[in-house]
Parts: C-alpha cells; structure tokens; sequence
C-alpha cells in the first residue's frame, strides 16, 4: 500500500547523456501505472531508477511516503519482473521465489505458506521443484511473477515481462497480470513499448519520448485527446493521420483552424462517403493497398497531389499516405477512386511543430 | 558424415590402427617390461609378453623404491605429486574466481589496469620468472615443504581470464533480481555465481590438476630432501645411476603409475569437463 511520486527526476550519465529529463509522476495507492514510448525513450531507465538499480542525478523518488533515493534495492519495499525473468536457473521453482524471503530472514513455515499460495493462484503447484529451464516460456514468466507475489511488497515493478512470449500467450498473460493486480491491490509501475498493453492495462498511462513526459492521463481521455501529435501518432495502431496545414484544398474546408498547422484524424474517423461535411474533411484519394483484418480492413490510400508530411516520427506515415478504416470485410478495390470524409469534431488540430494542440 | 565404400573405409580404418599403435604400443612396452626381470631387460633380451615379476615389482616401486638411485618408496613420491597437485588445482581455482568476480562486478579505481596486469602475466610463465621466485620462496623458508610446491604456480591469469569471461556471459538482470532479492555480494557469489559456475569449475579442474602433476623444473629446484620428491622427479633420478644398474622394472612401474591420476581425473570428470567447455547454460 502506497504512493510513488517522482518529482523532476533527473538522470545523467557520466559522459553528459541526458537519459531523464525531468519527470513528474504521482502514482495513486493501487493504481497501475504505465510507462510506454519507443526504444530508447528512457522508460526502462526510469522503471530501474524507482527499483534502486540506477542512480538518481537530479529530484526525488518517493514511495509510500519515504525519499528512497539513497535506499538500497532491497530495502525499498519493491519486487521487480524482469524482461528476460532473471530466474535463477541452478534454483528450483520453490526456491527460486524462497530465495529473497530467505534473506530477509522469514521463518521457513512462512516462506512455504507464502510460496505454495502464490503457486496456487499462478497454477504453479505442480512444478515447484522443477529448474527454470525445464518450464516453457509462459511458466518462466509465472515464476517471475510469483517471485514478485511472495514477498508482498509495496510496489511491483515490471519491466516489459511480455515482451518474450508469443502473441497469444501475452494476451492471455496480460489479464491476468491486471486481474491479479486488481486483487492484490498493489500499487504498480509497468514499462512497455506496446501501445495496446499500455492501453489496456494502465489506470494512469505515462508517454515518454526522449527522456520526457508527452502526457500523463487516462488512457483513453490521451487516446481521444492526444496532447501532442506525438502521442497522437504512438497511441493507436494503425496510426492517426497526421496532415500538414498548408494553403491548399484542406486548409479552407476545416473551420476555425486558426493557429493550427497539423491537421490529425484517425483512420476510423474517416467515412468513405460522397457528402459533403461543412467545417470538415473531405478527402480525394486512390487506393494503394487493402489490408483485411477480418472484422475491419484498412484503405491506404494516396491524395491526389503528394503532399509533403509531417516530420515523421517512428510508426509514422509517409507523406501523402492516408489510412481508412473500413468496418467489415467488404472494401473497395485496389486503384480505385474514393472520397474519404470526416467530421469537424473528429478532427484532431495541432500547432506547426506538433508540440501543442490547438482545439477541442 | 558420408558413408565410404569398400576400399576406402578399409583404408580409413587401417590409419586409425596405425595411429593407435604408435600411441599404445609404448605402454603396452613399459607394462611389459615392468614384469620383467631386470637382468633380461639389461642383456637386451626383453619378450614382448609379460613376465612373471609384476606383483613383486610393484610391491617394491610401491612400498620400497629402487635399491640404488633414490629410496624414497613411489608410494610417497605420488603422495606428495597429489598434494601438489591439489593445492595448485584448487588454490587456482579458488584464487582466480574471486579474481575474476572483482574484476567483473566491482567498480574500484585501477580495475582496467589491475586486469591488464593480470593479463600480462601469461607472458611470464614459471620458467621464465624462476631465479626470482626461487630467491623469495628459499627467503621465506619454504623450500623442501608443500607450501613452496604449491604457492608459486597457484596465481593464474588463464583461469582468472576463463573465469571473466564466464561471468560476462551472466545476465545482469541476475545481479540485479539478487539485489532486489536482499542478497549482498557475497550472497550473490555464493548463492549464484558459484553454482553457475560448477561447470567451468570442474573442467578448469581437470586441466590444472594435470599441470601440476606434470610439473618438473619447478619441484626439481627446490626439493632436495628425498621425502619431499614428486614423482616426476622421481622417475629422472631413478634412470641415473652411478655404478649401478638402472632397475628398468621399477623405472616403468613408476612412469605407469604416474600416469595413473591424470587418466583417473579426466575419466572420472570427463562428462563435466566438456559440459564445461562446450555447454554454456543459463
């Protein structure tokens, strides 16, 4: 039970890289926190400066009400999941999750209670004495979070624990870590680089990029108001169609565009439609390529005059390439014409340099 | 691999026995001769079966030693070889890891230099440092004593070099679930670094116990009392006789017997020893 505030963190390296530059977070008592943003964005940094494992340059951590920047790994009050596990391969299962509550001196009738529970509700119970590498890929990944469990701290710390599991296997694992969560009721703090994990799991979702905070909110408030077109683009797959504003056909139609030099809007915002929408979007374009999903396909298609884009950022399109989402299997053909339409209200607007949002 | 056909696998086959007999046929002669009476081998006469002598040579080689030469039974010439050997097998070893776990793990300043220093000393082996190492082990009154077999060839950059090596292959996230874990360095070296480490253990095992017991030059400086003799040794000075006879018999039990615990470590810890080199588990 507790809070983790970071107040402007800060971390350097010795050779003057500037990893975090500064961030604020406050993580409520029980929340579940994500941090997610591309390779690179200081996400794995900040998860490990919480756990002890990296130094603090600049600001404070805090967790349940204590300034830990000086305090040891260990005496935190934190469990950690790694990546690739980290499970002690020579150790079995039982004492793979025994160890640390060994150390902290725990009675061996306590451990056991402790261990065989967690190994109860992860399904473990019938391979506590197996080695780590006699387990597939997804029990590996139960005793990591079993280690975690047993020794009941204040924070879990996660740092992307599915990133090394096939496709289904994750989605399978990711409603359990949530439903788990939920039950103990333990604070969190979850890195990923996968928008659709982030956006699932996370009562308060953190984007980072470049060593900075993007936004901070709800997932789906950050999902339906992106604050720059940064987020906008990394939240989302496929991502949102980010326009320049330029004296041209788009500029006139979208109404009260004053200040606005990105026009963004989602693929499935879009409408193939031969109306008109007054104040909106319409959009003439031919089609490039079909991508059918099943239950929705995605249009890419191309505008009439290439359209020099955005700045792009990773997960970007290029320029003069606009996704459509079309509900149901049915789309039209590739080379064919089509108008694409959207609502004024659908319309995301953004400063030139994508760093502010402009309107509603 | 392509299965030959008639000719050719005969072919194949027979340099394999010829390749064999070069390497056994020198054994079986030493087993041979070790049966014999000395006076036939002396006269030139040796049969190539063996003789009717081999409980008789080997309870003297053993418990007695050769008449003229040296008097020290073999018995005690590989007893002291197997203490030596241990002591610079093990002393390596344990030396060496902890070495290696410094030079990995920890931050301390002169660590990249304390390395290369290290490093460096594969470039001076014993023979090459010997009047030096010889001047301080005689200044420290270990000559003729197990301390001064042993303690001269137990540093090792090899092994503290197959150690690092070993280590940087670790996860760190190993490290780091230990430190979140309560385990302090030691707790983690004990704990996980060691058992990780069984393998490599062993096969470093089986190559230095080999190196030590094989050592010469070095036991041959600065032993002189008959007591304190390896085997090795042993067997040189058995050879060389004033006035007397060379007792072949005894000569070739010994150089048998010598070989004797080598072949018993490699068989005994052979599936180790390669698990070691070729398998890297984590």
């Amino acid at each position: 039970m507790a809070n983790v505030t970071l107040r402007s963190v800060r971390k350097t390296y010795p050779g003057g890289f500037e990893a975090i530059k500064g961030v604020d977070v406050d993580v409520g008592d029980g929340q579940f926190c994500v941090l997610v943003g591309p390779s690179g964005c200081g996400k794995s940094t900040l998860l490990r400066m919480v756990a002890g494992l990296e130094t603090i340059t600049g600001g404070e951590i805090d967790i349940g009400g204590r300034v830990v920047n000086q305090v040891e790994p260990a005496d935190r009050d934190i469990a950690m999941v790694f990546q690739n596990y980290a499970l002690y391969p020579h150790m079995s299962v039982y004492n793979n999750m025994a160890y640390g509550l060994r150390n902290r001196g725990m009675a061996e009738a306590e451990i056991k209670t402790r261990v065989e529970e967690a190994a109860r509700v992860l399904e473990l119970s019938p391979m506590l004495e197996r080695k780590p590498r006699q387990l597939s890929g997804g029990q590996r990944q139960r005793v990591a979070m079993g280690r975690a469990i047993v020794r009941q701290p204040k924070v879990f710390l996660f740092d992307e624990p599915l990133s090394n599991l096939d496709a289904k296997l994750r989605i399978a694992m990711r409603v359990e870590i949530r439903k788990l969560q939920r039950r103990l009721n333990t604070t969190s703090i979850y890195v990923t680089h996968d928008q659709l994990e982030a956006m699932t799991l996370a009562d308060i979702l953190v984007v980072m990029n470049g060593g900075q905070v993007e936004q901070i909110g709800n997932p789906l408030d950050i999902y339906q108001r992106p604050a720059t077109t940064f987020v906008a683009s990394f939240i989302g797959a496929p991502p949102m169609n980010l326009m320049p504003l330029r004296s041209d056909e788009l500029t006139s139609q979208i109404a009260g565009a004053d200040g606005a030099g990105i026009v963004g809007i989602r693929p499935e915002d879009f409408v193939i439609s031969s109306e008109t929408v007054s104040g909106g979007v319409a959009l003439g374009l031919t089609v490039e390529a079909i991508e059918h999903v099943g239950a929705e396909t995605f249009v890419y298609g191309s505008r009439q005059r290439e359209e020099q884009g955005v700045a792009a950022n990773p997960g970007e399109l290029p320029p003069g390439e606009v996704i459509v989402r079309v509900p149901g299997a049915t789309g039209p053909a590739i080379g064919e014409r089509i108008r694409a339409v959207a609502p004024r209200d659908k319309l995301h607007l953004f400063t030139a340099d994508g760093r502010k949002r402009v309107t509603g | 691999m392509v299965e030959e056909e008639g000719f050719q696998r005969y072919l194949a086959h027979i340099i394999l026995w010829i390749g064999i007999a070069i390497v056994a046929f020198p054994v079986y002669l030493a087993i041979v001769a070790s049966t014999q009476d000395n006076a036939v081998i002396a006269n030139g006469q040796m049969s190539l079966l063996p003789g009717g002598h081999f409980l008789e040579t080997y309870y003297q080689t053993l418990f007695v030693g050769t008449s003229g030469s040296t008097r020290e039974p073999v018995l005690n010439m590989m007893l002291n070889s197997l203490v030596m050997a241990l002591l610079i097998a093990v002393g390596k070893i344990a030396i060496s890891i902890i070495s290696a776990y410094a030079i990995v793990y920890f931050r301390f300043p002169f660590r990249m230099a304390i390395f290369w220093i290290i490093f460096i000393t594969l470039m001076l082996p014993v023979e090459v440092r010997i009047y030096p190492t010889y001047k301080i082990v005689a200044d420290l009154h270990l000559l003729d004593s197990y301390a001064g077999l042993s303690l001269p060839l137990i540093a090792s950059a090899t092994a503290t070099l197959l150690f690092r090596q070993f280590f940087m292959t670790v996860p760190d996230e190993l490290l780091e679930a230990s430190r979140i874990d309560g385990a302090g360095p030691f707790r983690f070296f004990w704990d996980t670094l060691l058992p990780l480490s069984r393998t490599n253990m062993a096969a470093l095992f089986v190559i230095l116990f080999i190196l030590g017991w094989n050592q010469y030059l070095w036991p041959l400086l600065i032993t002189t009392r008959d007591d304190m003799q390896t085997i090795q040794v042993g067997i040189r000075k058995m050879i060389t006789t004033t006035d007397a006879l060379t007792e072949w018999p005894v000569v070739m039990a010994t150089a048998l017997l010598a070989m004797l615990p080598p072949v018993f470590v490699v068989v005994v810890m052979q599936k180790l020893f390669v698990r070691g080199l070729v398998e890297t588990e984590k």
